[in-house]
């Protein structure tokens, strides 16, 4: 009896499962906005694939006089290519920095009332609203006073701005979700603060380290107006760079969306590789 | 969670202070500095009270603008919410193809902004856009360089293209994080399809649904990569953003004083708009604590 029981559950089971396969309608309202967001994509890969002539000649949907030559411009040339090796630098920098001062803080907040803490998580979250135009000129100054100006650093440092606060704030939902308990287990063991905190904790909310990594390279990576501001010639980010394909003879389009494709490239990598954690990271509820 | 008071917590948090101190109050200081000075140049600086915020709030450009960038969030919140929670009911519940959704929807968040607004500018172009050629070869009278509601349509267009993903993923997670056991109980309840989403999803999904407002709201009241590549503010200045009209003014007319006025004034508008959403937010995290 209890046999047949289990059976009849795994049916409905594997029932509901190919239902959720075969839902049609589903599939379809995702396959158009998938459309819709490959669309723009398809159509500058397309571009990047075919020569000047062609492209401001005929529209055609595949190209037909193949060609990787943009492609060849840009990797051979040291003052394109140097800018995607610049902006991975920064957007490194500024990961390792963002996950290594906003960790112990939304411990933190997760853990601890305070004096005046509300009011900080707050504060801290208002830099995230700053318009990057606010802070673009006065940037500009501090980093050329203390020497920074053109370099890693100054970008990297400049996108903490709204990348720590993001990240505390990240952070501090999926370290609410651990039970307090494991802590003061931990303590009772003997743990010291710091061991507890990188043996135990951290590999406990190792998905939310990894979405906190992905959205601070996400906003790192895609930013443009303080990076440009802060870069002269040695850090320049390829972001800027791009702008420089419009010249005396017109804009290059097709080294432009070679340029744009390459861009697209790193933050592919980057989704491939942390998408279970990002699958996971969703599925704790938060962010 | 209760949470234990500890004082000793400011330690943990003192990194982010001295970290965000540095890069957020001191150039802030250097604003508030120059919104209330005036200069003849060569570093001279004498007080000028509050005149630059006194001729910013009777400059019609200034009015203009906020007014363009209030209708613009506006638009795209009233777009991308509800499209963002439709796409989300619609995503795969897991597999490989809840997967490969997740990792195609992130692709364009991960673009960098000119470069949206590269794409863009190309895929609406009539010459050698597919947006455009199309819209032309239907007869549509099309150009968004040339035509204020054009440039419009495209804007919008393009950020519903930017940035529905993250409503949708941010709506996904709060779908993912519903007990199957809340489905089953409206399945014996015989509740219809509307109701399980009014009364089982939309609540559950509030949290995360502030998020998203409120970074949509933040994100689209600060754009200025993708329109400044787009439409350059133009035509005329239909599509002038703030921050765009923000920095023609500070780096380009190198008008410190009105710039340092303008941006304070910016930054108030969003930290109050902010305000209420978070507010809003505790009290909403609050009521579902005492349940």
């Amino acid at each position: 009896m209890t046999v047949a029981g289990t059976n009849n559950a795994s049916t409905v089971v594997r029932r509901r499962r190919r239902a959720v396969v075969i839902d049609k309608k589903k599939a379809l309202v995702m396959g158009l906005y998938l459309i819709f967001l490959m669309l723009p994509i398809y159509w500058l890969l397309n571009m990047s694939l075919k020569s000047n002539a062609e492209i401001v000649g005929d529209l055609t949907l595949l190209p037909q006089d193949f060609t990787l030559e943009n492609y060849t411009t840009i990797l051979t040339d040291p003052s394109w290519y140097m800018g995607y090796v610049n902006s991975i630098i920064y957007v490194t920098i500024n990961m390792m920095i963002s996950l290594a001062v906003a960790l112990p803080a939304a411990y933190a907040f997760s853990r601890y009332n305070f004096m005046g803490d509300k009011h900080l998580f707050f504060w801290l979250l208002t830099n995230r609203m700053a318009p990057p135009a606010v802070f673009a000129l006065p940037f500009f100054q501090l980093y050329s006073s203390v020497g920074l100006f053109d370099t890693h650093l100054a970008v990297a440092l400049a996108h903490t701005l709204f990348n720590v606060p993001l990240a505390v704030w990240i952070l501090e939902g999926f370290m609410r979700g651990v039970p307090k308990e494991i802590d003061e287990t931990a303590y009772l063991d003997g743990y010291s603060f710091s061991r507890f905190f990188t043996r135990i904790f951290m590999p406990l909310i190792a998905p939310g380290i990894g979405v906190t990594a992905f959205f601070c390279f996400m906003f790192s990576w895609v930013e443009l107006l303080l990076s440009r501001t802060l870069t002269g010639s040695d850090a320049r980010p390829i972001a800027a760079i791009m702008t420089r394909t419009s010249g005396a003879a017109g804009v290059d389009w097709g080294v432009l969306a070679a340029a744009g494709m390459l861009t697209i490239v790193p933050g592919a990598l980057v989704i491939y590789f942390v998408r279970n954690y990002i699958a996971k990271g969703f599925a704790l509820g938060r962010v | 969670m209760n949470k234990t008071v500890n004082q000793k917590a400011w330690f943990l948090i003192l990194p982010v202070l001295i970290l965000v101190g540095f890069s957020a109050v001191i150039p802030l200081m250097t604003v508030v500095n120059y919104s209330i000075q005036d200069t003849f140049g060569n570093n001279v600086f004498f007080p000028a009270g509050l005149d630059w915020f006194r001729d910013t709030l009777q400059s019609d450009r200034m009015w203009s603008s906020l007014r363009r960038q209030l209708t613009f969030s506006a638009i795209i919140l009233a777009i991308e919410i509800p499209l963002g929670i439709f796409i989300a009911l619609n995503m795969p519940k897991g597999g490989f193809w809840a997967s490969f959704c997740l990792v195609m929807m992130s692709l364009p968040l991960l673009i960098p902004w000119n470069v949206v607004g590269t794409i863009w500018q190309i895929f609406g172009r009539v010459d050698i856009g597919l947006l455009g050629h199309t819209l032309a070869r239907m007869g549509i009278d099309y150009n968004y360089t040339q035509d204020a509601l054009d440039a419009w349509f495209t804007l919008v267009l393009m950020d519903v293209w930017h940035w529905t993903s993250l409503v949708a993923l941010l709506a996904y997670a709060g779908l993912r994080s519903i007990p199957d056991a809340y489905y089953q109980a409206a399945k014996i309840d015989q509740a219809s399809r509307w109701k399980v989403f009014r009364y089982i999803e939309l609540p559950k999904m509030q949290g995360v649904l502030m998020i998203a407002i409120l970074l949509r709201f933040m994100d689209s009241f600060m754009i200025y990569t993708e329109p400044f590549v787009v439409t350059g503010g133009g035509p005329g200045s239909a599509t002038n953003f703030l921050s765009i009209d923000l920095v023609n003014v500070a780096l380009g007319q190198m008008d410190l004083g009105p710039a340092a006025a303008y941006s304070i004034m910016y930054y108030l508008v969003i930290l109050l708009i902010s305000y209420v959403f978070y507010t809003v937010m505790i009290n909403l995290d609050k009521r579902d604590g005492m349940k």
